[in-house]
């Protein structure tokens, strides 16, 4: 790093597009996460007036899309069963590898870490920006599908063979945007991982890292060991597609009444495997890091430290371990065998006890506090009760007696999307107000804010509790038309509630991106530490420079010393000598 | 407080006792272990499937494979050897033996080019059968880190003048991560070698 390099005026392009600042690359991630989290719930709008009405046109959008710039897409106007197909696949995939994982890893550990650690940047912060890059990339590729013949990948966001091998050259782009977006994780794991071990600030022992902090820290290593067998996975499936391989292509493959011209001896099964050791863990990867945005939150505004700060801790590497050893509670009904089903079973049920642990401290530190509802907290208390019910539901898909009649049931969508939107989404909303003062220096509008929560809360809740009604009614997922069988067509009015309620959830997150980019220039301008909070992040000059600290700061406290004794103040900051 | 001030570029931490980036470089290494181990499994998981297996030394030419397995020991060697002539202050000495080290990889590079041709011209292609479908894999992509290893050690060489006068001990360090990841391709072939030719 040449010597004056900070000295000098940077111009905008180099200042912020291809910035190497920790906080800029942040806050692209943010954005660029955002945006993908918006057209992912686009899909799911599409989806959803299919689901309500099937069949029919969808007005305005289907005559705009349907005019044929989008090939095989909505050609007719409607949303068509191939159309249907390309939307689920592409929703799931751009919600958790585009949106939340780059939202909670990508944005909040790339800003917040280095911050919390005392550091000045992150240990690598080139290879920081060419993770940025290489994910943006993967995006746009991902996203290229649309315009191609056949149109995007439509095999699901498992992308299962043989399905899968014999899709349209969406499903090639697919994995090449899976490969990029893999490699992008990766780099971005190897240096938050360094910078945590290496760059903590003198004093900050790892028993006062802030929760948060050791949340991205397994997650980094979640990513570092899972991500790369699906990568093999990609590799492999690509071979399949490119070079005529049948990895996943068991012998004797009959496709439309003509024996295909393939070796085989494939195992269909590998791709499976392959795929869940990574999503499972990916599980975590998307619920750590909320559960760290959450514990922040609660402390600060409870105004009491943390209940059992080790037990929360050690709560959190275990589930980082387990996360990899529950991957085949996916595929009960693949006919694995008996002792695989029992083997996972156990260990599914053995994951539930740690989390269930994180819960229980949260609740815990709750109790007699002073607390203080502002929106951040709203958020942040809410994620408690919706990911306990994502993951009390979860429990009888983790086991092969109801697993049976659950399984490919709206059961299992009700359930995940429970932890994924209401849990973790909640949790990233309130980590946006939380944090938006020290990235803007304004607050977002609390008024708007408060809004923007209870109609997110009921409207999220009308939309993925009747799924689970569905789910115990037998309504099969994946069905482009809902009505087709008896059993779907006597429940379709539960549809049309959900499609409503979706819809009205869409119109409150305008109101969010309203308040995000007005409260930029109108916001309340607050100080250097508006919320009264002890975590290195906020002894910065408000926003921070690049650079980070004024001078290094020294830590003398673990982080959550709220209400001390005998002090004028009710907090004690980490780099406040007592 | 300026970005100088990321610590630990030259010196090692106290307490873990390793730079940022030795540091980083093992574990980069753990996902590459993670990467071929996702693969091995799948080889296992095919070989275990099939009704039979073709023998490795059947299909694939067991002496230049020998021959290929005996360069990339001797490159990891000069690779160690140019590592410790920076270590010793010998800029020239670390010049001969990281280009003795490229030189060495295009070496297996080009005997692969030979083994993969006759594969070729006697139409054994991925698409054959599972065995060479995994075989052209798994050498492939041990094949693409081989090229990303002397793109970046040449990158080194060609840059070796300013580095060396400017920051010796990053750049001693630099060399050090270099040499890890070398060993590390050095020893995929080393578990490819008997599993695809001589099992």
């Amino acid at each position: 790093m040449s010597q004056d390099h900070h000295h000098q005026e940077l111009g905008f392009i180099q200042k912020y597009i291809f910035s190497v600042d920790h906080k800029v690359i942040g806050v692209q991630y943010g954005v660029t996460a955002l945006i993908f989290l918006f057209l992912g719930f686009c899909m799911m709008m599409l989806m959803r007036w299919q689901l309500a009405y099937p069949g029919e046109e969808v007005p305005i959008l289907g005559g705009l899309l349907g005019s044929g710039w989008l090939p095989d897409f909505m050609s007719a106007g409607d949303v068509d069963a191939s159309t249907y197909n390309t939307l689920g696949a592409m929703h799931g995939t751009v919600m958790i590898f585009l949106g939340v994982v780059p939202l909670g890893v990508g944005a909040f550990g790339n800003y917040l870490v280095p911050l919390q650690v005392g550091a000045p940047d992150m240990a690598f912060p080139k290879l920081n920006a060419a993770s940025y890059w290489t994910y943006f990339a993967g995006g746009v590729v991902m996203m290229l599908g649309f315009f191609m013949p056949g149109g995007a990948a439509n095999s699901g966001w498992t992308s299962y063979p043989p399905l899968s091998i014999f899709a349209s050259n969406g499903q090639t782009v697919w994995l090449v945007g899976m490969v990029l977006l893999i490699t992008s994780s990766l780099l971005g794991s190897v240096n938050i991982i360094v910078t945590i071990i290496q760059l903590r600030a003198p004093g900050l022992s790892f028993f006062k890292l802030p929760f948060f902090v050791w949340a991205q820290l397994v997650t980094s290593f979640i990513l570092l060991l899972a991500f790369p067998p699906l990568e093999a996975a990609g590799v492999l499936q690509l071979m399949d597609r490119v070079a005529g391989t049948s990895f996943f292509l068991p012998t004797g493959l009959v496709q439309s009444n003509m024996p295909l011209e393939i070796a085989g001896g494939g195992n269909s099964l590998l791709w499976q495997h392959l795929f869940w050791f990574l999503a499972h863990p990916e599980v975590y990867v998307l619920i750590l890091p909320a559960i760290g945005i959450v514990t922040e939150i609660v402390v600060n505004n409870t105004r009491k430290p943390l209940y059992g700060y080790k037990t929360l801790v050690y709560s959190g590497i275990f589930l980082g371990f387990m996360s990899f050893l529950v991957w085949a509670h996916h595929m009960f009904m693949t006919g694995m065998g008996e002792t695989m089903s029992d083997f996972f079973q156990v260990t599914t049920m053995i994951i539930s006890i740690p989390s269930v642990v994180v819960l229980t401290v949260l609740i815990i530190t709750l109790w007699g506090g002073s607390i203080r509802f502002n929106v951040p907290m709203l958020f942040a208390v809410a994620f408690l009760p919706m990911f306990a019910i994502g993951g009390l539901t979860g429990l009888p898909l983790g086991l092969t007696a109801s697993d049976i009649y659950f399984h490919d049931t709206y059961y299992v969508i009700g359930h995940f999307h429970y932890v994924v939107a209401p849990g973790t989404l909640f949790a990233l909303f309130a980590g946006i107000y939380y944090w938006y003062p020290k990235v803007v220096g304004r607050k977002m509008s609390s008024f708007w804010g408060k809004i923007h929560f209870w109609g997110s809360l009921i409207s999220i809740n009308l939309v993925f509790f009747p799924m689970l009604l569905q789910g115990i009614s037998g309504l099969n997922r994946r069905m482009y038309d809902p009505t087709f069988y008896e059993h779907g067509a006597s429940i379709q009015s539960l549809n049309v509630i959900i499609s409503y309620a979706a819809w009205a959830l869409g119109l409150v997150q305008l109101i969010f991106i309203l308040n995000f980019f007005l409260s930029i220039k109108f916001g309340k301008k607050v100080g250097d530490n508006p919320w009264q909070a002890t975590t290195l992040e906020w002894a910065t000059p408000t926003p921070p420079p690049h650079g980070n600290f004024l001078s290094e700061p020294t830590v003398y406290h673990g982080p959550y010393e709220y209400s001390v004794p005998g002090r004028t103040e009710d907090y004690l900051p980490q780099h406040v000598q007592a | 407080m300026s970005l100088d001030l990321i610590k630990y570029i030259e010196e090692p931490h106290p307490l873990t006792g390793i730079t940022n980036s030795k540091l980083a470089m093992w574990l980069f290494l753990a996902t590459e272990v993670m990467l071929f181990g996702g693969l091995f499994s799948a080889y296992i998981i095919l070989r275990v499937g099939a009704p039979d297996w073709p023998h490795g030394s059947e299909y694939l030419n067991v002496p230049l494979a020998t021959a290929n397995t005996m360069v990339l020991i001797i490159s990891s060697v000069t690779m160690v050897m140019s590592w410790a002539s920076l270590a010793m202050k010998s800029l020239p000495k670390f010049k001969f033996y990281m280009t003795m080290t490229i030189l060495l990889a295009c070496v297996f590079l080009v005997i692969k080019y030979i083994e993969y041709s006759h594969k070729f011209h006697l139409e054994l292609y991925p698409s054959t059968n599972n065995f060479f479908g995994i075989y052209f894999t798994l050498t492939g992509l041990h094949g693409l880190h081989i090229i990303g290893g002397i793109l970046v050690n040449t990158y080194f060489l060609l840059t070796a003048n300013k580095s060396w006068a400017e920051h010796p001990k990053m750049f001693t360090g630099r060399i050090e991560a270099a040499g890890l990841y070398w060993h590390f391709v050095d020893l995929v072939w080393i578990f490819l070698f008997p599993v695809l030719y001589l099992l």
